[in-house]
């Protein structure tokens, strides 16, 4: 049964389709696996009823020859999308009693296409934090560990519980959403793969929000061609969210193993940071090197706002969190904590509703939205993001098609290292991967090697707007290179 | 331009966040972390520049002017934390 787990999403969707497994003992093989791997924390619910039922559904389907493009394929689902009567929490204390009476649009079409719920994962509450250590239910644990160490480490965030989940192979692929980087940087630190769409392409409807200009879902998953195939169930229009575009979703499987001969790739000279470990250099390195043995050119270009994109991310990100966040009343649903009127119920609410980061963010949020600093912060900074988006605008208008850089300016760290006296320090993390969330731009992580402790380290590839099929061509070709990186379990 | 203890109280009220006496100091120690860091943005030349207002160019969708939904009162109160026939309860407003 166990060696059903290591399938990929691909693999498995053949073998179903060909009827050489069934979907019950997939999705069974699945929730013992979940089981055995409480001590992760990657689920902060599990939810193996359902799972069960909707494998059976799924083999009925197969058998009668019907059956979608995910049929029988068993998912985790990151716990800030809405499901219908299943608890979601955003990993709050304040919404941990919620069940939502509507489904998000990206996972109610998973489930059109087949796909089986095997339950929520952890990440950091409402998606704010970069080691998942933020979340009301505590920290994930990473599958990966330092040679010959036991020291816990995080898997990233904010979509910790569902990198962990396909690190640990403990799905065939989980649902995530990314603000400044909360796909790519777990993807990074545990060796699996992740794409933050374009923005626009992904329906938010459903997804608790964060900073709307800014969130975007996409999936995580074992391989390029996994992600592949679960983004074209998770894309496409939808008349609930405004922001999402009309325009069809292509086959982006067809796109793993597309040639990228004669592609132009643009190596940013600004991510280059003083101070990077030498190992982030060489598999950067080694990704030009893939690229160009492929058949792609490499072009070196500027982003000369680079570094302005994580100081502006934290005036817009925080505005937009303040105003998101103000729902959360005690009223309508969620925690209530009673006072002496309605002002002092809405405080005492909040206070005991919020974590230590949510607070800090709102309140930044609040601040720089206040009369008298609103022009000095959120107009200059949302100013600064025209400018970072003209940056990649111009190098796209001079022929070059995607751009690679690391994905993170290092590799996991411990649980409890980070942010402890300065919120700043866990901030950078997202250096890498924020100005596209900016600039509204697709990006993936794909791993492409090792530190000299055995963690992966990932690379990033950024491209043009909804041209997502380049991404998966040239992350196809990284990952050939590369290889894939399997956690060891431990646990 | 750090903050007082004073404007934390005042920032947390505009927030409808309760902040303990002892927890002020704290707090304005790390929001003066993050004002201080996102500073550096006065250096960059805005001179000219619009503001971004829409991160995809697209024209605002817009539907019939029908009703979709709606009529379903349990499903809306469901989460409530305090309700009576379809009201939801809050501490007394008018005096």
């Amino acid at each position: 049964m166990t060696e059903l787990t290591t399938l990929t999403l691909a693999e498995a969707r053949d073998r179903l389709r060909k009827k050489d497994l069934s979907s019950a003992e997939l999705t069974a093989a699945h929730l013992t696996a979940i089981e055995k791997a409480r001590s992760l924390n990657a689920f902060v619910l599990e939810t193996p009823e359902i799972a069960t039922e909707m494998a059976k559904a799924s083999d009925a389907r197969i058998a009668k020859g019907e059956g979608g493009p995910l049929e029988g394929i068993p998912l985790a689902i990151k716990d800030l999308f809405c499901t219908e009567g299943v608890r979601t929490t955003a990993c709050s204390h304040i919404l941990d009693n919620f069940v939502p009476t509507y489904e998000s649009t990206v996972t109610s079409q998973l489930w059109r296409d087949g796909a089986v719920m095997l339950g929520k994962t952890n990440n950091d509450e409402f998606a704010m934090g970069s080691s998942n250590e933020t979340s009301y239910f505590g920290p994930v644990q990473s599958p990966w560990r330092r040679k010959g160490s036991n020291t816990p480490l995080v898997p990233g965030g904010s979509s910790g519980g569902s990198a962990a989940a396909v690190a640990a192979q403990l799905c065939l692929g989980a649902t995530a959403t990314d603000t400044g980087g909360s796909i790519r940087q777990p993807a990074a630190f545990t060796g699996t793969v992740g794409i933050k769409p374009t923005y626009g392409r992904c329906s938010r409807w459903g997804i608790v929000a964060f900073a709307s200009s800014l969130d975007q879902a996409g999936p995580m998953a074992k391989t390029v061609r996994d992600t592949a195939i679960m983004l074209r169930s998770m894309a496409g229009p939808d008349a609930k969210d405004t922001t999402c575009v009309d325009r069809p979703v292509p086959d982006y499987e067809a796109a793993v193993g597309r040639s990228v001969k004669g592609l132009r790739i643009g190596i940013p000279k600004e991510y280059r940071l003083d101070g990077m470990p030498a190992e982030i250099e060489k598999i950067w390195s080694q990704g030009c090197e893939w690229l160009k043995a492929a058949g792609a050119e490499l072009v070196d270009v500027s982003l000369p706002h680079t570094k302005y994109a994580l100081p502006a991310y934290y005036i817009v990100a925080p505005a937009e969190a303040s105003s998101n966040l103000a729902r959360y009343d005690g009223v309508r649903y969620g925690l209530r904590v009673e006072g002496r009127d309605i002002t002092d119920m809405y405080e005492q609410t909040r206070a005991a509703g919020f974590g230590g980061e949510v607070r800090r963010r709102v309140m930044i949020g609040t601040y720089v939205l206040s009369a008298g600093y609103y022009d000095a912060y959120y107009l200059r900074a949302q100013k600064v993001r025209t400018l970072i988006k003209r940056d990649f605008e111009q190098c796209f208008a001079q022929g070059v098609h995607a751009m690679l850089t690391p994905a993170t300016p290092s590799a996991s760290f411990g649980v409890g290292e980070k942010g402890g006296a300065d919120p700043v320090e866990m901030y950078l993390n997202d250096v890498f991967t924020v100005t596209v969330n900016m600039a509204g731009l697709p990006g993936i992580a794909v791993p492409a090697g090792s530190d000299a402790q055995g963690l992966p380290l990932g690379l990033q590839l950024i491209g043009r707007p909804f041209d997502e099929e380049t991404l998966f061509a040239l992350g196809d070709v990284i990952e050939q290179a590369a290889g894939r990186f399997v956690a060891q379990p431990w646990w | 331009m750090p903050v007082d203890a004073a404007t934390v109280r005042r920032i947390a009220h505009l927030a409808r966040i309760a902040v303990k006496d002892e927890e002020v100091e704290h707090l304005q120690g790390e929001l003066n972390a993050i004002l201080a860091f996102v500073e550096q943005l006065g250096e960059v030349d805005v001179e000219g520049v619009e503001p971004m207002t829409s991160v995809t160019p697209m024209a605002m969708k817009s539907r019939q002017d029908v009703v979709t939904d709606g009529d379903d009162p349990d499903a809306v109160m469901s989460n409530a934390p305090k309700s009576e026939d379809n009201f939801y309860l809050v501490p007394k407003v008018i005096e």
